[in-house]
């Protein structure tokens, strides 16, 4: 049985380098791995989606309704892929909203997220990301807040996944992405 | 912890990198000793050679050619130079590739060629869902179908010695979900050694007139038996053989299919092509029953059926789907369906309705968007014929996208038979793959037309690779070849360039093509966004002033991301790179720049 893992945002957010993350983890603990990324046209500030299976050996795709966590970068996006995740699965996601051009065009409103993100799923981890990972240094490092978050949910030794983060995060940006990890993880604490 | 159950397996392996599908295969080619490696970008492909140019010191050659056709004759030249060379391009590229491909075959090669076609089921990032198989059928030149990215990366290391040992180019097959699948990936080590080049001739081989073509078509046909006896021992065809019914499927859908098929139901995964018909039927003698379960084409089960006398489920009988890309889901209701209960169930979520949509953008101050805007405004109620680019995301003056470089010859179809005038939009790098001969028919047979070549001095879509234009190829700097010499020399009546980001320069030169005749090209030349942040930095952005604001909405009808309606008032958010075209358009003066930093 492989650990399913969703991870969704706007393009540009860093779904790709959080899903980088979980799978160094993967590799320093010697598990197989299988990760699918959106590239290409999508990635213009689109709705993307990066799936990973941890234990994984097989086809790419996490199924709907297959997934044990949804980690989102934007609250919209949680919505959005929601149905990915099992009854029983956990959400982690951002609070922070990307208003989508399309609601001027079409007309549309940007709905009322906050309470939508708590009535919709059974078990849900959210936070301010941005404003965490501000206080850590730098707005850039709030998909760091949400995987120090998502940590003790995750199945991974704690120094692994933090190994992870060294491995894919740029050398000189390390200092401030080991203090998101750690406010994501207190924040983690607080809810419980 | 809350997956106590997922401890570990620590096991002895050889290295394992954490490695993008693409990546691997640019690394089992150096594996393999690549000596030479050539392609034009284009999603799911780019990053394989991309990956190849980020190899410092590195003992082969590499380049992205201006177009998939050049950049196999090029590999081509290689491989009968004795070289190992591969060749990658998405499947549509290889349309553009399918003159040389289609002879490639009866010549053979010396040196191991590969010709990567990465094909696009869904399609994600393309204009069409075509299956590469069939081109390699049709050319006589086996396929390899990867169904996980290590097999991929154990395919294209045994292409090279199957093209060399039967010295036939060897087409391996990759699509979206393998490309850019990222997985634990087994790394061996690179040669050190290269080869040097040496061209024998040989005419009887080399020269394709007709009287050789005869003799090596009857040597090409000679050769399949034996290609598809080696294919046939290899790991990445196998079978099991379980019960009455049986799943036959190829490349990912195999890999849904492990994960669901349940015991006694047989199975039969397909890796290569041509297919051993002989096994294949001795497969389906045993089962009353077989689903053919695979992406694209019926491929597999047109075979099966040419073979088999048994009940066949497949996309001919509408089973499975015939367009788009498959999934778990999908797979798993299709075996439901057809009397098979999966191994495993998933619950059944619906997804929530009515949210508003978040399609890809074009990104804040991207040069494209004041051009198309400028050309909407002076060219009101006119054609607007475009091509494959980040344009084609625009929301203005997009009329056609049909394939690369197509908007220049299209342009000049329709303006030898509209009254309209013909606004024709073509970016810097699709111009140099296909556009020149559409610009030199147009002058050669007096067309009426305004092209506007968007020169944004990059390939952006597909990863900004450089192009001819901007004096950088992929080893540095190069010559720079000039847009405006080549369009002089295409026969252009009138050649002029303008910066975009200066808008009311930018309609200046569009009302003077307009009052011209003939063919008249204009050069919008303006860095793309992304590249020009990297190199400058942050520009100061912009802001509404919301006493001035009117909430007239002219700045939200331009269509760039960085402005948004919030409730009742446009805001400009993050995003804003400081362009400034927003802040023309507005009439009220309310769009400044913000103060300090
Ligand atoms: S990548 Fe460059 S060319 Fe493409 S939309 Fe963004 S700014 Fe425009
Ligand atoms: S200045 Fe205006 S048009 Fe340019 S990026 Fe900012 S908001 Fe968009």
């Amino acid at each position: 049985m492989s650990f399913d893992l969703v991870i969704v945002g706007v393009g540009g957010q860093g779904t790709i380098l959080s899903a980088r993350i979980i799978g160094e983890a993967c590799i320093i603990e010697g598990r197989h791995v299988i990760s699918a990324e959106t590239h290409g046209m999508a990635q213009r500030g689109g709705s993307v989606e990066n799936h990973v299976r941890i234990d994984g050996n097989l086809g790419p795709l996490v199924p709907i309704g297959g997934a044990d966590m949804l980690i989102s970068l934007e609250p919209l996006e949680a919505i959005r892929y929601g149905h990915y995740l099992k009854k029983d699965g956990i959400l982690i996601s951002n609070t922070v909203p990307i208003v989508p051009p399309t609601v001027y065009r079409a007309g549309t409103l940007y709905p009322d997220t906050d309470s939508l993100l708590l009535s919709k799923f059974n078990h849900a981890k959210i936070c301010n990301a941005n404003i965490l990972a501000t206080e850590a240094g730098n707005v850039l490092a709030a998909n760091i807040v949400l995987i120090g978050l998502a940590s003790p949910h995750l199945p991974f030794e704690e120094e692994n996944l933090i190994e992870g983060i060294r491995r894919s995060v740029p050398p000189k940006t390390m200092e401030i992405n080991m203090r998101a990890f750690e406010l994501g993880k207190i924040h983690n604490e607080e809810m419980c | 912890m809350l997956h106590k159950h997922l401890n570990p397996r620590w096991r002895e392996i050889k290295i394992k990198r954490f490695m993008l599908c693409n990546e691997a295969i640019a690394r089992g080619s150096l594996e393999a000793g690549l000596d030479f490696a050539t392609g034009y970008p284009g999603t799911p492909s780019s990053e394989v050679i991309d990956t190849l140019s980020t190899y410092h010191d590195r003992n082969f050659y590499v380049e992205w050619s201006v177009n998939e056709k050049v950049a196999l004759e090029n590999a081509i030249g290689a491989s009968w130079c004795g070289l190992r060379s591969i060749c990658v391009m998405k499947h549509v590229g290889l349309n553009v590739a399918a003159d040389p491909f289609m002879s490639l075959a009866y010549t053979g090669v010396k040196g191991g060629l590969v010709v990567l076609s990465a094909d696009d089921p869904f399609p994600h990032s393309s204009q069409n869902e075509q299956d590469s198989r069939r081109y390699a059928h049709a050319a006589k030149i086996p396929c390899l179908d990867p169904s996980t990215p290590q097999e991929a990366k154990d395919m294209v290391k045994y292409a090279f010695c199957l093209s060399e040992r039967h010295e036939i180019p060897v087409m391996l097959r990759p699509t979206t979900r393998i490309c850019h699948a990222r997985s634990d990936i087994e790394i061996d080590d690179i040669p050190k050694e290269s080869r040097i080049g040496k061209f024998a001739k040989d005419p009887k081989r080399w020269v394709l007139v007709p009287a050789h073509a005869k003799e090596l078509h009857k040597k090409l046909n000679k050769k399949q038996g034996k290609i598809i006896e080696d294919l046939s021992s290899t790991p990445f065809n196998y079978s099991m053989n379980r019960g009455e019914t049986a799943i036959i499927s190829s490349g990912v859908a195999s890999a849904y299919l492990r994960e669901l098929i349940p015991d006694g139901v047989s199975f039969m995964k397909i890796g290569t092509y041509p297919i051993d018909l002989r096994k294949l039927k001795a497969f389906t003698e045993r089962h009353k029953k077989i689903l053919v379960i695979e992406e694209l084409d019926p491929v597999l089960e047109e075979a099966v059926r040419m073979v088999s006398s048994s009940e066949i489920i497949g996309k001919m009988t509408g089973d499975v789907p015939l367009g788009g890309e498959l999934n778990l889901n999908i797979v798993h209701d299709i075996l439901e369906k057809n009397g098979i209960s999966p191994k495993i169930r998933y619950e059944e979520r619906d997804p929530e309705e009515g949210l508003p949509k978040r399609p890809p953008s074009l990104c804040a101050g991207c040069m494209h968007q004041p051009t198309l805007y400028a050309i909407e405004e002076v060219f009101k109620g006119d054609i607007y014929p475009s091509d494959i680019g980040c344009y084609t995301l625009s929301a203005h003056a997009i009329d056609t996208c049909l394939c690369m470089g197509s908007s220049v010859s299209i342009g000049s179809g329709i303006s030898h038979c509209e009254e309209r005038n013909v606004v024709v939009t073509i970016g810097d790098s699709t111009f140099m793959h296909t556009g020149i001969p559409g610009l030199i028919n147009a002058a050669y047979n007096d067309a009426k037309m305004v092209l506007v070549i968007l020169d944004n001095r990059t390939t952006a879509m597909t990863g900004h690779q450089p192009t001819p234009g901007t004096g950088e190829n992929i080893s540095g700097t190069c010559k720079e070849l000039s847009l405006e010499a080549i369009c002089r020399a295409c026969g252009a009546d009138l050649v002029e360039t303008v910066d975009p980001y200066d808008f009311v320069a930018m309609k200046e030169a569009l009302h003077r093509a307009k009052a011209k005749h003939g063919v008249r090209v204009i050069i919008a030349r303006h860095p793309c966004a992304i590249i020009e942040k990297k190199r400058k930095g942050e520009e100061i952005p912009f802001e509404i002033d919301v006493k001035r604001c009117t909430k007239c909405g002219d700045c939200l009808d331009y269509g760039c991301p960085a402005i948004e309606l919030y409730d009742i008032k446009p805001i400009i958010n993050d995003l804003c790179n400081g362009c400034g075209i927003c802040s023309v358009l507005c009439s009220s003066g309310a769009i400044i720049r913000r103060e300090g930093r």
